[in-house]
């Protein structure tokens, strides 16, 4: 700790922060736009400036203060004479060549550069020259350019080649005739590349999907989180009247820090596709619009019409806990134990620390070493992978990656494809074990891919015995993970959705749908299945995309989408948040839980509930984990177990087009360019 | 200076030969291990002087392939630095000073010369000859000078730098240095 003094006042900050944090900690504010917490100091906008006097009297001239440390007595003035001029000619200097086109620029209202001309600036201009124009660049269909009006501050250069690790943006020239590009102008290719948009203090890098639909000022703004992947990311959805506007980020250093996915930025506009705002009853072959009564009472007939253990459930990606749980009382009710949440076939079962991230992505800070074992990391949690990313740049940080070879920004030890290879690891018969016999807290990260197929459970188990042999489980570490890349799967798993004992898992149903063994199958949002329509099968299907779950469906019941009804999720770490709606349901679309509450009515099925807040309090009770208000605290290690040797055990790629995962990524026509855009890149 | 951008016409094969990656790799040496792009510079020099005196893009992708290093990194040095030209610059590549001691000393003069006998700055003439004013080539004891691919040639004037080109063009044999018969820099006496 030192002792520094901020326009005169004490204060006590910590030893190694730059002035500007020791500023921002003392809550006064320094004006910058090259300087941002996440990024390495640049130091080129110079707006920063602040006078310093140390012992040896006041600074010959005002220095950068996100560039300089705070040291013991340092006396620092932010709003002295010398620097009040220092900072408007700083700013006068960077407007010298900037359009002003704030009126027809998509940053206005929420532009650094405007916002700190009114509060820093001169309020005119000496300069009476030429201003400069530089041609705008093809960024992709994400990204719009303006490169006029950049000020060079460099900060989407370094965010792509520290946070998403492509390295795609450089300055190209110098001096007047920088310009900030791509390698030719080819589109980027990260998965992370919009949040160059919110880095970018002016107008320069816009969004190019949101581009003239909207003012800041006059959206909506809903703080609540993502479910696009399973991390659960904050993010602030933006909507006007009915209409989900845009997505951005939400500041949450414990999960996604101050970046989210292209895929939950853009795939707003699949909410306003392809929709099902009405029941629908299949009649004669051709699914009919027909009225919420009648849709209830077929439904009614059928299940009263069937046998029991030919009933099954199975709930999709993007579910929130409450309905599943809903979902799962009706299914006991009605006598039948065939759920199960895990379409994919992954076979994860036993208690939470089987299949939580244990180490938590904090976690990933403190750990040494990483070995990834049946997981494209890259496409199942691009911020995860981003992470790791910013751990590898220390050449001691080894990893160990079993299963796919893919492109995943950084370096690291590809020590196979074959599962066995953790079994040649176990016996100590790899490369790798030196590495890994040296890590004191290294990371085990198991992708779903690694968990389906029969041997799944027996594989999970030598994993286990693997983590407990190299330190990755030991007294005061776990680091032994299980990655999901479906949001809502950790929620379903931690309150049973799956078969234990009796009843069928995934596989099962499927095999009995396709042999006509089964009289009903009930879908909650259930898209990835595969399935061709089946006559004999009786589908039922809630959801909100006429995706491929409502193709095969009989009766489809219209479901609200995850931001137009308040619900619980789990994310992969066991984190449970809560998404808030932000618009409501379309047509005559209800929420989850009150479509199976309704049904539960019709067919006088007393299940407990009459509203979310009792639904909610009954599913805390029976399942305190998912109590979102409890503390997060670590769950204890994994238990050993048997295994034998694995058996013809396979890896599965569980994502195979990144953008196009889940049904509303589907129906979201700025995924789908950005997909084409890559299969046409490749093709050149 | 304008905006340097890679040329327009890209038709020039460009590949490191073994003999090529030989050089390449002793210039690794000069650097740590794990810190290969510092080889950039004379890396792409190298190119350059391979591919007859300017980078085409393949000469960029080759570099930044040798080096493992990002394609718009290798990028930002070729435009970064003027001695990289990114256009075709002829067999004979003309670089004429033209900042104070030289322009004092009549570098327009010179570069008049070379406007008359070349043509037009930065184009290529039909002899291979190509022209340009760059700053101070560290010469400014003899100026004003010019710099003719690796050579020097000093205290110059309209009719020497007209001579010099002319020789060039008729493929004469021409004194490096000084065109006034003085060795080095040592003082000339005044008449
Ligand atoms: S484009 Fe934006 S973020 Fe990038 S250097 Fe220019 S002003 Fe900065
Ligand atoms: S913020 Fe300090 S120089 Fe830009
Ligand atoms: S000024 Fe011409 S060589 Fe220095």
């Amino acid at each position: 700790m030192v002792n520094i003094k901020i326009d005169d006042k004490d204060y006590e900050v910590e030893d190694g922060l730059a002035i500007i944090q020791a500023c921002e900690i003392a809550g006064v504010e320094v004006p910058r736009f090259c300087y941002h917490e996440k990024l390495s100091i640049a130091g080129n906008c110079r707006m920063c400036l602040v006078d310093v006097e140390d012992s040896r009297g006041l600074s010959p001239k005002p220095v950068a203060s996100c560039a300089m440390q705070v040291s013991e007595g340092l006396k620092i003035y932010t709003k002295s004479e010398r620097v009040k001029n220092a900072q408007e000619g700083a700013l006068e200097f960077l407007l010298m060549n900037h359009p002003l086109d704030c009126p027809i620029c998509d940053q206005g209202g929420e532009c650094d550069l405007q916002d700190q001309s009114m509060a820093f600036g001169y309020g005119s201009s000496r300069f009476d020259g030429d201003k400069r124009a530089v041609e705008s660049k093809d960024m992709g269909p994400f990204i719009k350019t303006e490169m006029t009006r950049c000020i060079h501050c460099t900060r989407c250069v370094r965010f792509s080649s520290e946070i998403s690790g492509n390295d795609e943006i450089g300055s190209i020239g110098r001096g007047h005739d920088m310009e900030i590009t791509t390698y030719l102008n080819q589109a980027v290719e990260s998965e992370l590349s919009g949040n160059v948009i919110d880095l970018c203090p002016v107008g320069a890098l816009t969004s190019k999907p949101y581009a003239f639909s909207a003012r800041p000022w006059e959206l909506n703004k809903t703080e609540t989180i993502d479910i696009m992947d399973a991390m659960g990311s904050n993010i602030r959805i933006d909507s006007k009247g009915l209409r989900v506007m845009r997505v951005l980020p939400r500041l949450n250093e414990d999960i996604n820090e101050e970046w989210i996915t292209d895929k939950t930025r853009f795939f707003w506009d699949g909410l306003n596709n392809q929709r099902i705002d009405k029941p629908y009853k299949r009649v004669d072959g051709i699914l009919k619009p027909t009225s919420w009564k009648s849709a209830l009472e077929l439904a009614k007939e059928k299940i009263s019409n069937s046998k029991s253990e030919k009933i099954s459930a199975l709930s999709g990606d993007l579910v929130d806990i409450e309905s599943i749980y809903a979902l799962k009382k009706l299914m006991k009710n009605i006598g039948s134990d065939n759920f199960d949440c895990r379409q994919d076939g992954s076979r994860i079962s036993g208690p939470p620390e089987r299949w939580l991230f244990n180490s938590t992505f904090n976690g990933i800070e403190d750990s040494d070493g990483c070995l990834i074992i049946g997981s494209d990391i890259r496409k199942e949690a691009p911020l995860l992978n981003s992470r790791l990313l910013r751990k590898s740049r220390d050449d001691e940080y080894k990893i160990g990656v079993i299963g796919f070879n893919n492109d995943l920004t950084f370096d690291f030890n590809f020590l196979g494809e074959n599962p066995s290879i953790v079994e040649d690891i176990l016996i100590e018969n790899n490369n790798f074990c030196n590495d890994l016999s040296s890590m004191k807290k290294p990371l085990m990260i198991l992708g779903q891919g690694a968990l389906i197929g029969k041997d799944a459970q027996n594989f999970q188990n030598i994993c286990i015995e693997l983590a407990y042999k190299f330190n990755f489980i030991n007294d005061d570490w776990n680091g032994f993970n299980v990655l999901h890349s479906a949001a809502s799967r950790a929620g379903a798993m931690s309150i049973g959705f799956f078969p234990s004992g009796k009843g069928m898992i995934t596989e099962e149903i499927i095999s009995n749908y396709n042999n006509n063994k089964l009289d009903l199958l009930y879908l909650l949002g259930a898209d990835e299945l595969n399935l061709e329509k089946n006559d004999d099968c009786f589908v039922i299907y809630q959801g909100h995309h006429g995706d491929v779950g409502a193709q095969i469906a009989d009766l489809v019941f219209p479901a609200a989408a995850f931001c137009e009804q308040n619900g619980l999720y789990m994310n992969t770490e066991g984190r449970v948040q809560e998404s808030i709606r932000s618009t409501f349901p379309l047509g005559e679309a209800k929420e989850n839980w009150e479509i199976i509450y309704l049904l539960a009515k019709e067919m006088s099925i007393d299940i407990g509930f009459s509203n979310l807040n009792e639904l909610r309090n009954q599913l805390i009770e029976e399942f305190p984990i998912i109590n979102p208000y409890r503390e997060f605290e670590p769950l204890p290690s994994p238990k050993k177990d048997e295994f034998n040797k694995l058996n013809g055990h396979q890896f599965k790629r569980i994502i195979d087009s990144y953008w196009q995962t889940n049904s509303i990524a589907r129906a979201s026509s700025n995924l789908s360019k950005r997909n084409n855009y890559i299969k046409e890149e490749n093709n050149r | 200076m304008t905006v340097r951008r890679l040329a327009d016409n890209q038709d020039i094969n460009f590949k490191f030969d073994n003999h090529d990656l030989k050089f390449l790799n002793s210039l690794l040496e000069n650097y740590p291990k794990d810190k290969k792009q510092s080889a950039v510079v004379p890396s792409l020099f190298y190119a350059q002087r391979k591919a007859g005196g300017w980078l085409p893009e393949k000469a960029i992708l080759a570099v930044s392939d040798f080096l493992d290093m990002p394609k718009i990194r290798v990028l930002e040095i070729a435009t970064f630095y003027s001695m990289f030209n990114l256009q075709p610059s002829g067999d004979h590549f003309v670089q004429v000073c033209g900042t104070t001691p030289c322009w004092l000393r009549g570098a327009e003069n010179i570069k008049k010369a070379c406007k008359d006998y070349i043509g037009q700055e930065r184009e290529v003439s039909k002899d291979g000859l190509c022209w340009i004013e760059v700053e101070c080539l560290g010469a400014c004891v003899n100026a004003p000078m010019i710099q003719i691919n690796d050579d020097y040639y000093e205290d110059l004037d309209y009719e020497s730098t007209v001579k010099i080109l002319k020789d060039i063009k008729n493929k004469k044999n021409i004194i490096k240095g000084s065109q006034i018969g003085r060795k080095s820099s040592e003082p000339l006496e005044r008449d």
